[in-house]
């Protein structure tokens, strides 16, 4: 048998109904992989080996049978921002450093339930604060990707880095992950994965450790843009547990693949250029167009005036609501408490100041302050309006087109600590990606070509709200016209 | 609108965050560099512009007002730094 850690989701779910290898021997295989890799790689902050052999021979059983669900005897990583039941859960901090969650979020509910075998939880920004997965409390994650120009370690995006660095690694078929401002299409396309962010509220929330909860979206990262399908429809449900869940069906997007851009109008915005993006990404882009049209789509040049507010109007919308959600850890019920204290309130801030890391106390304080008596108005309503105005952008332009095309990001992946001095830098990074999450659509990034350096390159496409299916079938055509076949050399 | 170490220290305290003094000058440089940048803003006309809280255009869902979960008092006391007897523990706080 060759390297089952190298089959797509598609592939070894294939071959494990038609029983050419068992569970038990693709769990054993990835397990083999975590052990030699981690050390080097860090994508894994727990290993729950023992639970994985359990649930493998479990889905073996039912295979036997000739039973089982639609993700039957795969093994999957979970980004650590998902509650697992009796599995510590930290998103990546210290102040979450021990926790086991008594129960399980909804998302991972439906993946075990439909017969998914859990490896183990996946590093993280803390809190999924973080576009390097340098904020983790656990280290940062390294990227399987080298560049030919230096062997320096790359970071491979965040913050759902340690997703995006299993999958690229084969130390896993496909991985969950979240996305607040490009958390799950930017490390995808700094790692040569698909990843892909749904229409706000398709995934339940309940049970995923908050950020910025009017952003924050679980979905997908894989090996291939049917991988994600496959993947992504599994994760969704209607679950009155999360308020803002909606109540819709979540179809066999696999379906929408194959079908070419025949009719399609795809749009491409002519703000989504920044200085200093290489010419190889601009020629990425136009590549991206030329293949959509020989696919028989027609290229709509469109604008969406408000793209440069997307980000300083992201940077007041999610610390504002961080500093809510994350009110929580005071130190009293969960999560880190400290030892000595002189009064309560000095208990809570020393807790809080122990527990939280830098970026994290950064984007709290922000939160704090645009939430504050006389700034209220001037920074956090007026970002509220500013996020209205670039959802009215998208709103414009969908009775002239059905899906935007964009590039991912604004590079290719960065050395890991190349941009630690300002923080500024690291936040341009989301820059193509948090137009989506401000208005909620759906977006994926597809690896398509690489940087001089050989580094991984994504196009991004962006979909109306709940029309996932032409996004994929966008995304097909990338994936096909791009024959995107390189991999990392293994170096770990 | 620039920040000084003392709207700083008292930012800080508003988050709960215990924040040695001289990390107070580095934090108000450090958070005027992003406000300066976030002032861009203002060059939006937003006159008119409902605040735009959510995404998701449906009515809340109801549910019938009744029980539908409850008795796990351990595995609500399982993650707590301290407890006892059924309940949390924490410091003495009348003071």
């Amino acid at each position: 048998m060759s390297d089952l850690t190298k089959l797509t989701l598609k592939a070894a779910l294939d071959g494990l109904k038609a029983r050419d290898f068992s569970s038990e021997e693709i769990t054993r295989a990835f397990v083999a992989n975590i052990d030699a890799a981690n050390p080097r790689l860090n994508a894994y902050v727990v290993q729950t080996t023992d639970k994985a052999l359990e649930m493998a021979r479990a889905s073996d059983a039912r295979l036997a049978k000739g039973e089982g669900g639609p993700l039957e005897g795969a093994p999957l990583g979970i980004k650590d921002l998902f509650c697992t039941d009796g599995v510590q859960t930290t998103a990546g901090s210290n102040m979450l450093r021990g926790f086991v969650p008594p129960y399980e979020s909804t998302v991972t509910s439906n993946l075990w339930a439909d017969g998914a075998v859990m490896l183990g939880k996946l590093n993280m920004d803390e809190f999924a604060m973080g576009s390097s997965n340098e904020t983790s409390a656990f280290g940062p994650v390294v990227n399987p990707w080298k560049s030919s120009a230096s062997n320096a370690d790359l970071t491979p995006g965040g913050s759902s880095g340690g997703s995006a660095s299993a999958v690229a690694g084969d130390l896993c078929l496909a991985a969950t992950a979240s996305d607040t401002g490009g958390s799950i299409r930017q490390p995808a396309a700094f790692t040569g994965t698909v990843g892909m962010k749904p229409t706000y509220g398709r995934a339940s929330r309940f049970g995923m450790v908050a950020f910025a909860s009017s952003l924050d979206q679980a979905g997908p990262i894989a090996k291939t843009v049917e991988d994600a399908a496959i993947l992504l429809r599994s994760m969704c449900s209607f679950d009155p547990k999360d308020s803002t869940s909606l109540d819709v069906e979540a179809p066999d997007w696999t379906q929408s693949l194959g079908k070419g851009a025949k009719g399609l109008r795809i749009g491409i915005p002519k703000e989504y250029v920044v200085d200093g993006m290489p010419a190889e990404q601009m020629d990425l882009w136009e590549k991206g167009k030329a293949w959509l049209r020989d696919a028989g789509a027609e290229i709509v040049d469109i604008s969406l005036p408000h793209t440069r507010y997307a980000l300083p109007a992201y940077y007041i919308i999610a610390p504002a609501e961080a500093s809510s959600n994350l009110a929580r850890y005071d130190g009293m019920r969960f999560g880190h408490r400290a030892d000595k204290a002189s009064s309560l309130t000095d208990l809570y801030e020393t807790s809080r100041a122990e527990g939280f890391g830098k970026e994290v106390q950064r984007r709290l304080t922000i939160g704090a302050y645009v939430l504050s008596a006389g700034f209220y108005d001037a920074y956090y309503v007026r970002a509220l309006k500013v996020r209205r105005r670039i959802a009215m952008d998208f709103d414009a332009v969908w009775d002239k087109v059905d899906a935007i095309l964009t590039p991912s990001t604004p590079s290719a992946a960065f050395a890991i600590g190349d941009k630690q001095v300002d923080p500024l830098q690291m936040y341009l990074n989301d820059i193509f990606t948090v137009t989506a999450n401000l208005a909620g659509l759906p977006g994926i990034s597809v690896p398509a070509g690489l940087d001089k350096g050989g580094l991984p390159l994504g196009l991004q496409v962006i979909g109306k709200a709940l029309d996932e299916a032409t996004v994929f079938q966008v995304a097909d055509v990338l994936e096909q016209s791009a024959g995107f076949t390189a991999r990392p050399e293994k170096w770990w | 609108m620039a920040i000084d170490a003392a709207t700083v220290r008292r930012v800080a305290h508003l988050a709960r965050i215990k924040t040695p003094e001289d990390r107070l000058e580095p934090l108000a440089a450090e958070l005027n560099g992003i406000l300066a940048w976030i002032e861009q803003l203002n060059e939006v006309d937003v006159a008119g512009v409902e605040p735009m809280t959510s995404n998701v255009h449906q009515p809340l869902h109801l549910r019938d007002d009744v029980v539908t979960d409850g008795g796990k008092r351990d595995d609500v006391l399982s993650n707590a730094p301290r407890a006892a007897d059924g309940f949390f523990v924490v410091p003495k706080v009348v003071e």
